[in-house]
């Protein structure tokens, strides 16, 4: 259909396995996975529950090693870099996003936001202010010194979208973003997201069940078995949203 | 190329004090029975120092600390490592998942270690300095009863920079007290810092 696209990989993904050990039966959780997502679009990675999908995520996020096969980011196998250089790229390159928002109990919103600049060696005056700035963008800017057990979910889960851009990454990884959120937090969550990805070109890769994400991303990932099922486009995906979700238009 | 990576990924000894300290704040009733484990033992060390420090200074015995009381002191603090390493690794393991996320945002194995060292140090100060001093002053009391006023004149507190000087022996307990802290804390906290974040990130409590 359209001409081939040019942009750099961002994640690249070549015959990615996982297997794990159950005792003494090895799963495999991911058999051979390939997949190339190019900078600047917004990719859900959608599949069943132990489909994979979470070990997958976890593999590009440098979160877990793989078994066997290469993950690149920004054509770097990440399986080459040292422990330095993957806390670095966990720091400055990459922004997580959890189901269950991960926040740090013990800090305020500010402080959970400024930790990320604080390990990358910002100044602690421009980190303040880059994290006030990042706070009012997700529209919390009235509530920095709470802790994240004074916010409602969907807050905290605005802080943590919050926290992930604390380095300007290139990549945010959103693993269930919206899994504990009830279905209007979810799409604020989600708009927010998108707002993103087209703003400042972030690159959006996100596991998700929800079938709300699929009508903002641009592509959908299958993954069904530990296998890549099938790479969908949006517009060939012919869900309505609103009917999905039994909700009125 | 790594060497500037370490140098771009850090995290300030003050921060890392803030943050240490407001781990325990949060959980100050855990904080307080770990500690409490300290403080006994570091109190019964301290009052045996000082009891023999009286005793020497007032030339009642000649002789240093017999060996059975030192074998008892011994004991007492090893029974307070394990308690210690027992309450970190408790402290630990309800945090894999805070450890994961601070893996997450870029931490390094070392801040993670750092962390949890501090922790378990400031819990070694505060607990072994009250030990210390409540073990000194009781002692006092307790000789004071036997042997009456004199006693008081017999206390020296950095003259000799000996055993037998009271400040010399809060010092020592309380040096002694941080250190066994962070012995118990290492095994626990080294644990914690080598786990991949998904790992950590995927336990249940």
């Amino acid at each position: 259909m359209a001409e081939k696209d040019t942009r750099p990989n961002t994640v690249k993904t070549e015959n990615l396995i996982k297997e794990y050990m159950m005792g003494s039966v090895s799963v495999k959780a991911l058999q051979g996975v390939n997949v190339e997502i190019k900078k600047g679009e917004y990719i859900s990675i959608m599949g069943p529950s132990g489909s994979g999908k979470s070990t997958f995520f976890n593999m590009i996020g440098g979160l877990d090693k793989p078994s066997d096969g290469n993950v690149y980011i920004d054509e770097i196998d990440i399986a080459q870099l040292d422990a330095y250089e993957l806390a670095w790229m966990r720091c400055r390159k990459i922004g997580y996003i959890f189901q269950s928002f991960n926040l740090i109990p013990v800090m305020s919103a500010i402080e959970n936001v400024t930790l990320p600049m604080i390990f990358a060696g910002v100044p602690n005056d421009q980190a303040m202010d880059k994290g006030k700035e990042l706070l009012e963008l997700v529209g919390l800017g009235d509530r920095i010194k709470h802790k994240p057990l004074e916010m409602s979910g969907g807050q905290q889960q605005r802080v943590a979208v919050a926290r992930a851009l604390a380095n300007d990454p290139a990549i945010v990884l959103a693993d269930e973003p919206t899994g504990n959120l009830d279905l209007r937090t979810g799409k604020e969550i989600i708009a927010l997201l998108k707002r993103l990805n087209k703003e400042k070109n972030v690159t959006i890769i996100s596991a998700t069940h929800d079938l709300k994400m699929i009508d903002v991303s641009d592509r959908i990932i299958w993954i069904r078995d530990g296998r890549l099922e099938k790479i969908e486009e949006r517009k060939e995906v012919n869900i309505r949203v609103g009917e999905m979700e039994g909700e009125a238009a | 190329m790594a060497e500037n990576h370490e140098r771009q990924i850090h995290l300030p000894f003050s921060e890392a004090f803030k943050i240490a300290l407001r781990s325990l704040k949060i959980r100050f009733w855990r904080a307080i029975i770990t500690m409490m484990g300290i403080t006994l033992a570091i109190a019964f060390l301290a009052s045996v120092l000082t009891s023999s420090a009286i005793t020497t200074n007032l030339k009642i015995v000649t002789d240093e600390i017999p060996a059975q009381r030192l074998w008892v002191v011994v004991m007492s603090l090893l029974v307070c490592v394990v308690g210690i390493t027992n309450s970190m690794l408790m402290a630990v393991t309800e945090r894999f998942k805070e450890i994961g996320t601070m893996k997450c945002l870029g931490a390094l194995d070392r801040f993670v270690v750092e962390l949890f060292l501090l922790e378990s140090s400031l819990q070694g100060f505060f607990g072994s300095l009250i030990g210390s001093i409540a073990g000194t002053l009781l002692m006092v009391l307790i000789q004071f009863s036997k042997e009456g006023k004199k006693v008081f004149s017999s206390l020296t507190f950095f003259r000799h920079f000996s055993i037998n000087d009271i400040g010399c022996i809060i010092v020592l307990c309380v040096a002694v007290g941080v250190g066994l802290s962070v012995l118990g804390a290492i095994y626990p906290a080294y644990t914690a810092s080598k786990m991949v974040p998904a790992d950590a990130m995927r336990v249940e409590i």
